[in-house]
């Protein structure tokens, strides 16, 4: 029998929220998150196909175990419509990185070739920086990010995961289907 | 209903008119005097004046649990508001339907930290199911209407409304609507109840045992918890707002299990083959240490909240729903599997758990002549009042041996704050239990400490001429905290010592009620005859119990459920 004293290891999880589009649902969200401990690597929010819902993508470390847990907790929210975590293997999911870099012209051809092999793209030169901008999993990333490292990163962003299932599938409720 | 033309004001009250509101809970203050205006003309709404907003939402509470009701209360802006917070935490750790108003400053205010101006629906966001801060009075009805809703339906609890003056004021075409429409809020169910599955754990049980919690209360589930009680004939185990689910005289209840339970109750849970919890949430003061907790039981754990399913305790089959509906399918479909396929053989384990009943029961020591022991007095309260009585309690050790030695009899009879622990709640709820049980006989079991955290409000008990019989078990100590400083910090009594003050007597005195007090045993029976007999106004009864006297058997926090200390 099992009793959920010591938590399992941890892992990453792609959560997705559909969510009533009002003032203070992200504090509502955020606030349960660390009210019950539940640790969020990246958050994201946007518009969705309905002017009147967002949807919220949050990434969270957890263990399997509790991010059920996560998820009947987060439903309880009265302005969440639907929330779901989303099937690693059906997953396509997307993060956007800048990367600023301040590093002599010379090298700017080089890191050009680099950006290529990542299809990132330069969108700001001048002579002693440019700015990178890249798309793609995060683990493509992570890569880039390593990459660049040796040439002097000054600063980077980036948005946190948006993800979506494939095929079919949406996350929205029968009555709003 | 046909639109009209009104205030915003006036449109809170025509909501709480619609909602069948009797009975308002509160305190006036410069945000919410349109609000207290438009009160002032309504026939059907009646407020009571309490003396502290915090009393407001504890007497909201108290009746919200007597009556099965919805609680309502009043506060303006500000310290109005945040004086609400104690109480709507405790409403929401068990489950006690609630709407809290408030008064806020004006819409252009908000956010310039003007006079009286505080953030109460970002304060109140982790303890209410929602709430909501007008900005348009257009949407008025419908919160209003939606704020009900949620606050009575599903697992029960407390929502908050904010106000800004400003909204009060204006005007709008106020129509309530019939019905609410939330997009996100759609209580359970989610899962394919699996009945047959639980069956068929049922059948195969050799040692089950029921666990009622608040939950029965809450669905008032009580018929349907007896002919299940009764089909399975399992021993029954209950929380503290479990107590009266079943009454605790049937020969299956063993009471309240958990810290403070009997020895008999916690062996039968840590010993069983299967839990059949019934709207209840394996907290840690009933489990104990969780790892250790009942190692060989299966779990069929039924709520309403999806939420609570395998939150502590992993459940091996999940009911999620309303007890109501619920539970007599379950007892539908046990009753078959018995009939198709037999049952394990229970009789042994029913003999156990009875020679457990006999030789572990609850006990105490009296100590002669000089010492008035708490127990006893709880059992003669009992006795005097056939047990008849609705109790609200304080909180601390008093509350624990209020529910060690009040044999509950009537579902919504035993009225305490179990999940927040909050002291001061039992006056408080003895108004509203009082209000909304206006025939009944409300007795409250308080300790000195508690009771001095609301005591306030008994001006609000004296203009109410509130029958109200408040027995005070008085230690002169913090008592339960004294209890851990004995058992766990070596007899090092920090700060917990109450000094003999203020006079009890004297105290019922200045505020025109009757004080009694009893120092010995030989004046204890007088005094409660007295207490008792009493109307036209509240007592209060200082009962000088034994100073050491503490709550046994005591399973220490982390421990084993079954690994309890019995003070012999």
């Amino acid at each position: 029998m099992e009793r959920n004293e010591t938590m399992p290891s941890t892992s990453t999880h792609t959560v997705s929220l559909l969510v009533e589009n009002k003032p203070g649902v992200l504090h509502r969200i955020a606030g349960l998150f660390s009210r019950r401990g539940y640790n969020i690597a990246s958050l994201t929010v946007g518009p969705t196909e309905r002017p009147e819902y967002s949807r919220m993508t949050i990434v969270v470390l957890l263990s399997s175990k509790t991010v059920d847990q996560v998820v009947r907790q987060v439903q309880k929210l009265v302005p969440v419509v639907e929330v779901r975590e989303l099937s690693p293997v059906d997953l396509i999911e997307r993060e956007l990185m800048l990367v600023k870099i301040r590093t002599p012209e010379k090298n700017h051809a080089e890191l050009r070739a680099l950006a290529e092999t990542y299809e990132a793209k330069i969108v700001d030169v001048s002579p002693d920086a440019l700015v990178i901008e890249a798309s793609g999993n995060s683990g493509k990333l992570d890569a880039l990010e390593d990459r660049l490292a040796g040439y002097g990163i000054q600063e980077i962003c980036r948005s946190g995961r948006i993800a979506l299932e494939r095929g079919f599938k949406t996350l929205a409720p029968p009555h709003l289907k | 209903m046909a639109k009209e033309k009104t205030t915003g004001a006036k449109a809170v009250v025509k909501a709480l008119e619609a909602e069948g509101v009797d009975w308002v809970f509160g305190v006036p203050g410069g945000a919410i005097l349109p609000i207290y205006d438009a009160l002032f003309d309504s026939t059907k709404v009646k407020h009571v004046l309490v003396r502290h907003e915090q009393t407001g939402a504890h007497a909201a509470e108290g009746y919200a649990h007597a009556t099965g009701k919805v609680g309502v209360c009043f506060g303006t802006s500000g310290p109005g508001a945040t004086n609400l917070v104690t109480g709507i935490a405790d409403a929401y750790m068990d489950s006690v339907p609630m709407v809290a108003i408030t008064g806020n400053v004006s819409s252009a205010l908000i956010g310039s930290d003007a006079f009286q101006e505080a953030d109460i629906t970002g304060i109140t966001m982790p303890i209410t199911k929602h709430n909501w801060l007008v900005t348009d009075v257009k949407d008025l009805p419908r919160i209003l209407k939606e704020a009900f809703y949620i606050a009575r339906t599903g697992r029960p609890g407390p929502v908050l409304v904010d106000i800004p003056k400003d909204v009060q004021n204006a005007e709008l075409e106020f129509e309530y609507p019939e019905t609410v429409n939330i997009p996100g809020y759609h209580p359970p169910v989610r899962e394919e109840p699996r009945l047959k599955d639980a069956a068929a754990l049922i059948r195969a049980s050799s040692r089950p045992v029921i666990y009622l919690g608040g939950g029965v209360r809450t669905s008032s589930a009580y018929a349907e918890v007896e002919a299940f009680v009764e089909l399975v004939g399992a021993p029954v185990v209950t929380t503290v707002h479990g107590k009266g689910a079943l009454p605790e005289t049937h020969p299956q209840c063993l009471g309240m299990f958990g810290m403070h339970g009997a020895k008999f109750a916690n062996y039968t849970v840590q010993d069983s083959d299967l839990i059949i919890a019934l709207g209840a949430r394996f907290d840690d003061r009933v489990t104990g240490k969780l790892s250790t907790f009942a190692p060989e039981a299966k779990i069929v754990h039924l709520d309403v909240d999806p939420a609570e399913i395998s939150k502590l305790v992993t459940a091996t089959v999940p009911l999620v729903g309303d007890l109501k509906l619920l539970l007599p399918q379950l007892t539908e479909e046990t009753r078959k599997a018995f009939a198709a396929s037999g049952r394990a053989e229970i009789a042994p384990w029913v003999k156990k758990v009875a020679d457990w009943r006999e030789k572990h029961p609850l006990r105490y020591t009296p100590q002669g002549e000089d010492h008035i022991m708490p127990q006893y007095v709880i059992e003669q309260i009992w006795k005097k009042t056939q047990g008849k009585a609705l109790v609200t309690t304080g909180v601390g050790e008093h509350q624990m041996f209020a529910a060690q030695y009040w044999k509950t009899t009537q579902p919504r009879q035993f009225i305490t704050s179990g999940g927040l622990g909050t002291m001061g709640f039992c006056l408080p709820a003895a108004i509203g239990v009082q209000l909304g049980k206006p025939d009944a006989l409300v007795i409250g079991i308080d300790g000195d400490g508690s009771f001095q955290m609301t005591l306030q409000d008994l001006a609000t008990a004296v203009d109410l001429k509130l029958n109200i019989k408040i027995f005070i078990l008085n230690n002169l100590f913090l008592g339960m905290v004294r209890q851990w400083q004995e058992l766990f910090y070596d007899n090092r009594f920090s700060e917990t010592p109450l000094s003999d003050l203020p006079d009890l007597v004297k105290l019922a005195d200045a505020y025109s009620c009757l004080g009694l007090r009893a120092r010995k045993p030989s004046e204890l029976d007088a005094v409660l005859d007295q207490a008792l007999a009493h109307q036209g106004g509240p007592v209060i009864v200082d009962i000088r119990t034994r100073r050491q006297e503490k709550v046994f058997p005591m399973v220490p926090a982390g421990a084993p459920l079954n690994d309890m200390i019995d003070g012999e």
